[in-house]
């Protein structure tokens, strides 16, 4: 790692203030950023850890009825913490990585990082959540933009995640063992005005809805709904974990799971 | 430079460290408690892990200055002072969860946080919890069987492989 400077603020006010400086970044969990350090992809002058900040802990519901999930709250939290009121979203977090990584890793971390193959981008953006940050909130269609890429500007922070809490839902993760990561993760939400579906893991520009599906859904929530249905495999990702073509077909797969077991 | 304190197994402990200083080089290098293995250094491995206000976490992978104020226990602070092994960590010994014992520390770690939270695990959930942990050598089984074991459940009937 190259040198930096640490500050630990404990408001929002008071990091967005630090963030200010040149070349300042945030660092939550850790658990993405840190490896970065060490293999010298990164050169922050000054980390400004988020960790310290009471306001962006923890869950809660709002007026609403939605789930708000603060930006630096631990996986782990999430998983424990939603487990009643939104358990697709509890049960996404309960599999993310490993207890450790679970124990550091947060959701503001990872929906920031905005990794093609991380669960959250995918509930996120099926859920129709709200991205909350400092200055402005950021619906979920707008806020994905490409790989590793967001709608966040320059020392913006995501402060919570607003999430609508949908009548059934499930993720589904065909896990790539080495990383544990998604090679394919596919998150079905079921709502009263129709069906969301997001797929993460499988598309060269980060997670996306497959709309033909959502239309089908709509119609008939049931994974015969699907029937028929397949995603091209231009676009997609082909690794020595899996081809294009394997990805695509892994993604109706994972569709029909998700909706099998939230119908 | 900046001071950091932390209690560490019941010691209070400070230094002067960099704002890179990983939590895992203070241990070993600073307060030269080597029990903490560094396995792979890139997050994968749990040879390092530690529990940080009562939660595991890799401490190759969270900064020095992260835990100020925090209670760290190491696989220092398991045994009991007399020297009287742990649950966890007398069941590795009986039912052979360790060779080379690389990866002992962070399994016994985990293994232990495990138990606080489950006291009675399936092996499949044993097996979920181990997940970021690596081990080169016994092929998992012998690990698996040691933590059901620590729990006391009779595993008896699980054959050694
Ligand atoms: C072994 C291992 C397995 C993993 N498995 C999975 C998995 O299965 N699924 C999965 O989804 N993820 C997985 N991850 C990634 C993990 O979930 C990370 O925790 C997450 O991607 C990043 O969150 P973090 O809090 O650690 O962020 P950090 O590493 O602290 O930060 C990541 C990036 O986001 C920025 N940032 C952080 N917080 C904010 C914020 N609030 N506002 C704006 N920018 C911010 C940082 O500047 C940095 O650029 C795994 C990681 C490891 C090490
Ligand atoms: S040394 Fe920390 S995870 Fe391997
Ligand atoms: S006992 Fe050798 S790595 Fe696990």
């Amino acid at each position: 790692m190259y040198a930096f400077d640490f500050e630990k603020p404990t408001t929002v006010a008071e990091a967005v203030a630090a963030l200010a400086d040149d070349e300042a970044q945030p660092l939550s969990g850790g658990q993405t950023l840190i490896p970065t350090l060490k293999q010298r992809l990164a050169m922050p002058s000054k980390l400004v850890s988020l960790t310290g900040i009471a306001e962006m802990q923890g869950v809660c519901t709002n007026d609403a009825g939605q789930l708000c999930i603060g930006g630096a709250t631990p996986h782990a939290v999430v998983a424990a913490e939603a487990a009643s009121k939104y358990p697709a979203l509890s049960a996404l977090a309960s599999n993310i990585g490993d207890p450790a990584v679970r124990n550091r890793g947060t959701i503001g971390g990872s929906v920031a990082n905005n990794d093609p193959a991380a669960c959250y981008p995918s509930a996120v953006l099926a859920s129709g959540a709200t991205v909350v940050t400092n200055n402005r909130e950021i619906a979920a269609d707008d806020y994905f933009q490409g790989l590793f890429s967001t709608a966040l500007e320059e020392g913006e922070i995501i402060t919570e995640v607003r999430f609508p809490v949908p009548q059934a839902a499930n993720y589904q993760k065909f896990v790539q063992p080495a990383s544990r990561f998604a090679l394919v993760g596919v998150f079905v939400a079921k709502f009263a005005d129709g069906v969301r579906v997001a797929v993460t893991g499988a598309s060269n520009d980060g997670v996306f809805r497959w709309t033909e599906a959502e239309k089908a859904l709509s119609a008939n929530f049931s994974p015969d709904a699907l029937n028929g249905l397949s995603v091209s495999a231009d676009g997609m990702i082909g690794d020595l974990h899996g081809t294009p073509e394997y990805r695509a077909h892994l993604i109706a797969v994972m569709t029909k799971r998700a909706v099998a077991a939230a119908s | 430079m900046a001071k950091v304190s932390m209690t560490v197994n019941g010691r209070a402990v400070s230094g002067d460290v960099a704002g890179n200083r990983l939590l895992v080089e203070f241990l070993r290098e600073d307060l030269r408690m080597t029990g903490t293995h560094v396995g792979c250094d890139t997050s994968q491995c749990g040879a390092c892990v530690v529990h940080v206000n009562g939660k595991a976490v890799k401490s190759c992978t969270m900064l020095a200055h992260e835990a100020e104020g925090a209670t760290i226990t190491t696989i220092e602070g398991i045994a009991s002072p007399d020297g009287t092994m742990s649950r966890v960590q007398q069941a590795f010994q009986d039912h052979h969860g360790l060779q080379c014992g690389f990866c002992t520390p962070g399994m016994v770690m985990t293994a232990t946080k495990l138990l606080e939270q489950n006291p009675t695990p399936t092996e499949a959930e044993v097996r979920h919890a181990l997940e970021g942990n690596i081990c080169r050598c016994t092929g998992y089984h012998n690990i698996v069987k040691a933590i059901l074991a620590a729990s006391g459940q009779d595993v008896s009937k699980i054959a050694a492989e």
